[in-house]
């Protein structure tokens, strides 16, 4: 029992993250029907530099405490990963607007390769250990511990998808976004600048991408160049399930993933009799993937699509 | 009494809340040419769609040539003989007129891969056999002179004829034409029609959607109506047209 | 006409001298090494012949191909060397890891058919990842595929008494053993070309770019969109295994660390680049692809020490870097590849002019 409170805790905080990620996934895909493969290096790059600036601080004899030394790092991280974010769009996705789907889908990964090795180029090779500047304090809830930095975490991130869920509801951009998703060309004939609404996705993805990747790197204690691969192809698995293009599916999705897996890796020993042990956490996102494109493509809450003959 | 090929009862399909067909049914002759008219939107290609097995109903029956097909595959639907057009053309861009028809051969045929690869004396005598097979049928639509022709690059009705001669490749007893005229000039329409007879000449059954009026009182032995996803009349054509219910459906339209 | 014809044969006869007396040219003014990636180059042009089937025919895009190759490698590696001390032979091993590469193709393409494009794409990726934790950790508790470690010591090709292993004499002068494996893979490589060609211009060829122009209209024309997309995996990852199985023989060695995810993406690459759907720029990507990155190896840290006195970026990471660029303008460029089908060209250029289909 206290192994499944423990795996439900760990999960949440894992899918509070996964569905932070997943949003960046979900509104580029809602709006443009891509697959933004390089998501997951604007996360690396958001974890990294925020490192970088708290290490420079600290060098630099600056002695803050520990929460401030990181919003700072944000502060300069957040708006780095939007400009990334809104080149890689101009760069690797606007020329090809129109093409065969399959060249966005190749700039996208020749990109992601070229910025995990502009990583390697700044950052090395090697795992970069966060400062030890945050407590990890714990409390116990039902016999399970959690730090309070995850609680932290995963309130943070409900806090921030809501206020995203209530600007797509409530905001012109917010409007003009649903619009374009919905159908660009009407979009753009009833006056919504299409283009502009485009980068303001990225922006804006790029952003929650930077602080999930803060909260990543604060969560394992490290950032590393080929972090994002993984975390992001989780995230988008995440999206997938929670159905691609409808953000409360990114968060439901996110957080159920999350679970999923953490519960697998603490079960997997007793279900397959000591056979497969935790070292196998990482193919349950894909098996849930694979399950549900087959049972449900349109995802658990996406509308069914139907091919028009 | 005629023999009857074709025969539905009670079809339903549903896309979420909306009943595109609503308990639909209807039977062809053998050797007939069957219209299916109503406004757009009636639900005319929905039920194409699950003639030909690219929609799954949700409830009825559907038998042809003596065979169940509900819910059959495209692939074994067309082996049992139906074949059809499509109302937005969906030829094959890229590939020639020629290769096309050859396309439609595929289900006539049968070389795999192990026999693409060999070349055996077998596989290449069936390969002749296609090409040949797919030349006869552009000279039988009279299209020939753009059989090495992109698809793409075809006149509106050249393309028209080629997705019926792609169709007749599969050696249907029932050829569905989803619109094969809109967009036709009177010229072309005319010559439409004498093609859409002689392929009935020639045994094959029509099932045939259009809006030309005229057109399909001249040709169809009989018609049905749809509306609104229910059929509303079904007859020989001068029955058809006198029907008020048919008329208030038109009429109901056109002047809303 | 026959003026065209000579013209063809002459040039064909051509290039068939200038690809036997090859390795002899190279191995003569580079050396060995540069022969080993000439071999190197003629398995990745398999692999890319194969993946080319499911991408560039039928249309299905497949990023997690590597598994295929994968699965080959290790069927060779655990039937012929030390690790079970099963020596079985080659003409056996290889197709017992073809023919599991093709189940396994079957199997990913089971439950990914009415999957389209970017899904398929994620996918297949998973399937990759999946095979490639599972080499890595069936280690324990039964250790099948001795975990991150890897297979040692496994056997050459043999024939006969005949060992690819060593070197060998020919006129009394000694030659490496990649000069043999050079000429193996050779004769493969032309079967899977002869085989790719073969399946491109038949019924089976046709249904693909059928499949893949409009599938739904495939599917009223009578193909079997199920079992045509899993010929096109199960084909696809038979020419994978084979390619693996000879990846074996030929390293001596294997580990999971040659099964990642960017081996997939290079193979893509491979196909994209070169020009997908046309087996010789897919030829070509492969060579391309295989060969621009050793001279890069070669040449990018002596040049930083002759420019600058000193190595200032690592030349792998600099040939990635190179890599990675070369995919973003390529696409940018010419996104039909390098030597493109007269198809895929009209296909690329209709999409330019933002032409819909059908
Ligand atoms: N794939 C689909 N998904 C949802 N609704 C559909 C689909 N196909 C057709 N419909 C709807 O079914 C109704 C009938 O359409 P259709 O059969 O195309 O009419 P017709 O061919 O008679 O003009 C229309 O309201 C149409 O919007
Ligand atoms: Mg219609």
């Amino acid at each position: 029992m206290d192994i499944f409170v423990q795996q439900i805790l760990n999960g949440l905080v894992l899918g509070s993250i996964y569905a932070l990620i997943a949003l960046g996934y979900t509104m580029v895909y809602g709006i443009m029907g891509l697959i933004n493969f390089a998501h997951g290096e604007v996360v690396m790059f958001g974890a990294m530099v925020t490192i970088s600036v708290i290490s420079a601080l600290m060098n630099a004899g600056i002695n803050l405490p520990g929460p401030l030394l990181v919003l700072i790092g944000l502060m300069i991280s957040i708006p780095a990963c939007m400009l990334l974010g809104f080149v890689i769009e101009r760069v690797a996705y606007r020329p090809l607007r129109n093409a065969p789907r399959l060249a966005p889908l190749i700039t996208a990964i020749g990109l992601s390769i070229v910025l995990q090795q502009v990583a390697i180029l700044i950052w090395g090779r090697n795992y970069i250990p966060f400062p030890p500047i945050l407590s990890h304090d714990t409390i116990t809830i039902l016999g399970a511990s959690i730090t309070k930095l995850q609680v932290i975490i995963i309130v943070l991130c409900l806090v921030i998808m809501a206020g995203l869920l209530v600007m797509v509801e409530r905001t012109k951009l917010g409007r003009a976004m649903r619009a374009t998703s919905q159908n660009p060309s009407v979009a753009g004939l009833m006056g919504v600048s299409v283009n502009k609404v485009i980068s303001a996705t990225f922006v804006i993805g790029s952003g929650l991408g930077a602080i999930a990747g803060v909260m990543v790197a604060t969560n394992y204690d490290q950032a590393h160049y080929y972090m994002g691969f993984l975390i992001g192809l989780k995230a988008f698995t995440a999206a997938v399930l929670g159905g691609i293009g409808n953000l409360g599916g990114a968060v439901a999705g996110g957080i159920l993933l999350g679970i999923i897996e953490s519960l697998g890796a603490g079960y997997i020993g007793t279900l397959t009799g000591g056979f497969l042990g935790s070292n196998y956490q990482d193919i349950f996102a894909f098996m849930v993937l694979i399950m549900v494109l087959i049972f449900r493509p349109s995802g658990l809450l996406g509308e069914k699509m139907a091919d028009r003959a | 009494m005629a023999e009857t090929l074709l025969k539905i009862e009670g079809i339903v399909k549903r896309f979420g809340g909306l009943v595109a067909l609503n308990n639909v049914g209807l039977s062809i002759n053998k050797g007939e040419i069957y219209g299916l008219i109503g406004p757009n939107g009636a639900g005319k290609t929905t039920l194409f769609n699950v003639l030909t097995g690219l929609y799954m109903p949700d409830e009825g029956t559907f038998t042809f040539a003596g065979k169940d097909l509900f819910r059959a595959k495209p692939h074994v639907v067309v082996g049992t003989g139906i074949a059809r057009t499509f109302q937005n053309i969906r030829l094959f861009a890229e590939m020639t007129a020629l290769e096309n028809v050859m396309v439609g051969r595929h289900i006539r045929t049968k070389a795999g891969g192990l026999g693409a690869i060999l070349r055996n004396k077998g596989t290449m005598d069936e390969e002749r056999a296609i090409e040949a097979k797919a030349r006869e049928l552009l000279e039988y639509v009279g299209i020939s002179s753009v059989a090495d022709e992109r698809a793409r690059n075809l006149s509106y009705g050249h393309q028209r004829r080629l997705e019926i001669a792609r169709a007749l490749a599969t050696e249907p007893t029932l050829l569905a034409l989803d619109e094969p005229a809109a967009g036709m000039n009177p010229r072309e329409t005319s010559d439409l029609k004498d093609l859409m007879a002689k392929i009935r000449n020639d045994g094959v059954t029509i099932l045939l959607i259009e809006h030309d009026v005229k057109l399909m009182m001249g040709l169809c032995d009989r018609i049905a109506v749809l509306d609104y996803g229910k059929k509303i009349a079904e007859g020989v054509p001068e029955m058809v047209r006198n029907d008020p219910k048919v008329i208030e459906a038109y009429l109901g339209v056109a002047h809303a | 006409m026959t003026m065209v014809n000579n013209k063809k044969l002459g040039l064909f006869a051509v290039s068939a001298i200038a690809v036997v007396v090859l390795p002899f040219l190279v191995g003569g003014a580079l050396g060995n090494s540069w022969v080993r990636i000439l071999d190197f180059a003629l398995l990745y042009v398999m692999l890319a012949l194969g993946l080319n089937m499911v991408v560039g025919f039928a249309g299905l895009l497949d990023l997690g191909f590597i598994a295929f190759y994968a699965v080959g490698a290790y069927s060779y590696a655990l039937l012929s060397s030390p690790h079970f001390g099963l020596h079985l032979p080659f003409y056996i091993t290889i197709p017992i890891g073809a023919v599991l590469a093709a189940f396994f193709g079957i199997l990913l393409g089971t439950p990914v058919l009415r999957l389209k494009g970017d899904y398929l794409a994620i996918v297949t990726l998973g399937f990759g990842e999946i095979i490639r934790i599972f080499i890595n950790n069936l280690n324990a508790p039964i250790n099948i595929t001795n975990g991150p470690q890897g297979v040692n010591l496994i056997d050459p090709i043999q024939v006969g008494g005949f060992s690819f292993g060593k070197s060998f004499e020919l006129f009394g002068q000694t030659f490496s053993n990649v000069y043999l494996y050079y000429y193996f893979f050779l004769v493969l490589t032309v079967g899977v070309v002869i085989m790719a060609w073969r399946l491109q211009h038949s019924r089976i060829g046709r249904a693909w770019v059928a499949l893949r122009e409009d599938d739904i209209a495939a599917a009223a024309m009578g193909i079997n969109i199920r079992n045509i997309k899993l010929l096109a995996f199960a084909l696809g990852a038979l020419s994978g295994g084979v390619a693996g199985g000879l990846f074996s023989a030929f390293q001596g060695f294997v580990s999971p660390e040659s099964f990642s995810l960017i081996e997939s993406i290079m193979i893509l690459a491979m196909i994209v680049l070169g020009g997908m759907g046309n087996i010789a720029g897919v030829v070509l990507g492969a060579v391309m692809l295989t060969i621009a990155p050793e001279i890069l190896r070669s040449t990018i840290g002596p040049l930083q020490m002759a420019v600058f006195g000193k190595t200032i970026v690592d030349p792998e990471n600099a040939r990635m870097l190179l890599f990675g660029l070369a995919m973003v303008v390529m696409m940018l460029v010419r996104p039909e590849g390098a030597w493109p089908s007269k198809r895929r060209r009209m296909e690329f250029q209709d999409a330019k002019k933002g032409v819909s289909h059908g």
